[in-house]
């Protein structure tokens, strides 16, 4: 046994303000405690409502190191269950997703469940007569987890059966989520399409550090960024000729820090924030015709002007998910070990808008997040190097001091600088603190 | 002008071998102007625009793409990757006047560094006889496990 193992307290020692140490990135047994407590007590995302429409349908994810199902059951709603056989352990659903009809029948030895879990019927069942199997916990079906909410059609859940309400765990940077959906004139998202998958040999934490770091696109960008730039001016176009999408999209990651600055970022308590407070990258898309129009008739102008001037950035909801609201992108940042993440990038059609908006959507999700972006190429690239660094022994903290000049309150909403890496440590603070959130019931248990 | 089965199917070849080489000057001149290099993500797909696809890119994209390969600061090209494919003979499925279409099933083999990985892929390709030279239109490239999770890939499959 480690420094670690059976000691929450001593993993979240590792944030102290100012820097954190490097084994909350690189040591097992502290990504063994994050899968414990941080995401068995926080409230972590699942899928989204539209990839289970129909009574039946089933989506299979997993919540940290936990494999669970979405499934659609036949009252309408949606229940999150862990995917195991409650008779051998057997995952009862391989595939992605697909429809299971009215009920779960694990393949191994045809135990039946219903789609909220309760076990339904066993093969030869005469064969447990006076067994006691009644008073087991297999007897009660496929297990539940603690708490699902499906907020607007985001489907989140937490493990503990215990623990924080939804709404103080997210608090008010839920309006992040709102104005994404509020982007639909008819208030719905759809999910479009299967999400890019892409593995990196990194830790979880590092991808979402990143959503909310400034300092980066115009340094690891600009071969990318730079270079489309640099292309387009070759061009010569004549200033009235349409843009190549790609300086739309990729270009603006070249943008000075003054932008970056000025943008600002705002925290919630929880470890959520966002970048983008009065501009972002998304900005100055442009106009896609008759969307407007569309906004105006279900909201009034005033309210379809407010939710379209909102151009927040990059929202990180705290443990693993970052949403773009402008553009419909959520990307999940999926633990699989210490030094291994797979990043999942879904994107959304807002119902009943133009199609162009999609289009643009998908573009972004394509230019900038899948294996072949040439964007993606280079973060990936300064992950993995960070992953291999932090071996070096002669330094053991990571600094994360960015305009932090003295004890930070994060129990409260703040909007500072673009530029302050507050969201950082303010991911940090929610992580110690969720790290220990049942050392109380524990204690009291030994 | 007219083009023999045999020289459209040397084409495909010769274009392969442009992109292990690394000669992307020669490659990028072989692209008509309204064309686009599609790589979709999911298997079967139908539309390029309006869900993910790994690349659709038009030929912006793809001098970007090929310029950024020599730039200073191209991180995640420092060392630089390389690639290497075989291709099983193409099928030339139409010969229409000036136009070709053709099916070629091919293994993709790219590296750097101390990794590896190899792509499955079927790349459809839509020619034109163009000014008495053959050019590519289109250009669709199935990898057989698109819905993977894949690490970085930096050249063109």
């Amino acid at each position: 046994m480690g420094k670690y193992s059976g000691n929450p307290a001593a993993a979240a020692a590792l944030f102290e303000g100012h820097q954190v140490h490097r084994d909350v990135y690189i040591d097992p047994e502290v990504f063994r405690l994050e899968m414990k407590h941080v995401f068995a007590n926080a409230w972590v995302f699942v899928g989204h409502a539209s990839q289970t429409p129909q009574k039946g349908d089933y989506f299979a994810t997993s919540i940290g190191d936990q494999p669970v199902i979405q499934v659609r059951h036949s009252t309408g709603d949606i229940h999150v269950l862990y995917n195991r056989c409650p008779h051998k352990g057997t995952k009862i659903v391989i595939d992605r997703q697909g429809n299971t009809g009215k009920f779960f029948r694990c393949p191994y030895h045809a135990w039946s469940f219903k789609t909220d879990g309760c076990l339904l019927a066993i093969p030869l069942k005469k064969g447990y007569a006076d067994t006691g199997l009644d008073q087991t916990e297999s007897a009660r079906g496929m297990k539940a987890v603690g708490e699902v909410r499906n907020y607007r059609g985001f489907i989140f859940a937490r493990l503990a059966e215990e623990g924080i309400s939804f709404e103080d765990f997210f608090g008010d940077s839920l309006s992040s989520l709102d104005n994404m959906v509020d982007r639909s004139p008819a208030g719905r998202l759809e999910v479009a399409g299967p999400p890019l998958r892409y593995m990196h040999h990194c830790n979880w934490k590092m991808l979402v550090e990143n959503q909310t770091d400034t300092c980066h696109p115009m340094v690891a960008h600009e071969s990318s960024a730079g270079t489309a730039v640099k292309l387009y001016e070759e061009l010569n176009l004549p200033e009235d000729a349409p843009k190549p999408p790609a300086m739309e999209i990729i270009a603006p990651f070249m943008s000075p820090y003054e932008f970056f600055e000025n943008m600002g970022i705002r925290t919630w308590p929880n470890g959520h924030g966002h970048t983008g407070v009065n501009h972002s990258i998304h900005s100055n898309y442009s106009q896609i015709p008759g969307y407007f129009e569309k906004m105006v008739e279900t909201y009034g102008e005033e309210k379809a002007k407010a939710i379209l001037n909102e151009n927040r950035h990059n929202t990180v909801y705290f443990p693993n998910i970052m949403i773009k609201g402008p553009i419909q992108q959520l990307r999940i940042f999926i633990p699989l070990a210490a030094n291994k993440t797979l990043v999942e990038s879904y994107i959304y059609r807002l119902v009943d808008a133009p199609d162009e908006l999609t289009a643009r959507t998908a573009m972004y999700n394509r230019m900038i997040n899948a294996p072949t972006s040439i964007v993606g190429h280079d973060d990936l690239e300064m992950y993995e190097r960070a992953q291999e660094g932090l071996e070096a022994d002669g330094l053991e903290w990571v600094n994360i001091q960015r305009l932090r000049t003295g004890e930070e309150d994060f129990s409260e909403e703040v909007v500072e600088n673009g530029t302050t890496e507050r969201q950082m440590r303010n991911q940090f603070d929610a992580w110690a603190r969720f790290m220990t959130w049942d050392a109380p019931a524990r204690e009291a248990a030994e | 002008m007219s083009v023999t089965r045999e020289q459209v199917i040397d084409f495909i070849y010769d274009e392969a071998r442009m992109l292990d080489e690394g000669r992307y000057t020669e490659w990028l001149a072989l692209w008509l102007p309204d064309g686009h290099y599609w790589m979709p993500l999911d298997y079967q797909q139908t539309d390029p625009l309006n869900v993910t696809s790994l690349m659709y890119e038009d030929l912006f994209m793809l001098k970007l793409r090929v310029e950024r390969l020599n730039g200073a600061r191209t991180f995640s090209q420092k060392p630089k990757s390389r690639c290497h494919h075989v291709l099983q003979r193409p099928f030339v499925d139409e010969m229409n006047g000036d136009s070709f279409a053709t099916t070629t099933f091919m293994h993709y083999v790219e590296t750097r560094l101390d990794e590896q990985q190899l792509l499955a892929l079927t790349a459809k390709h839509d020619l034109a006889l163009v000014d008495g030279s053959l050019r590519i239109a289109n250009k669709r490239v199935d990898i057989v496990n698109c819905d993977a999770a894949f690490r970085n890939i930096q050249l063109l499959p």
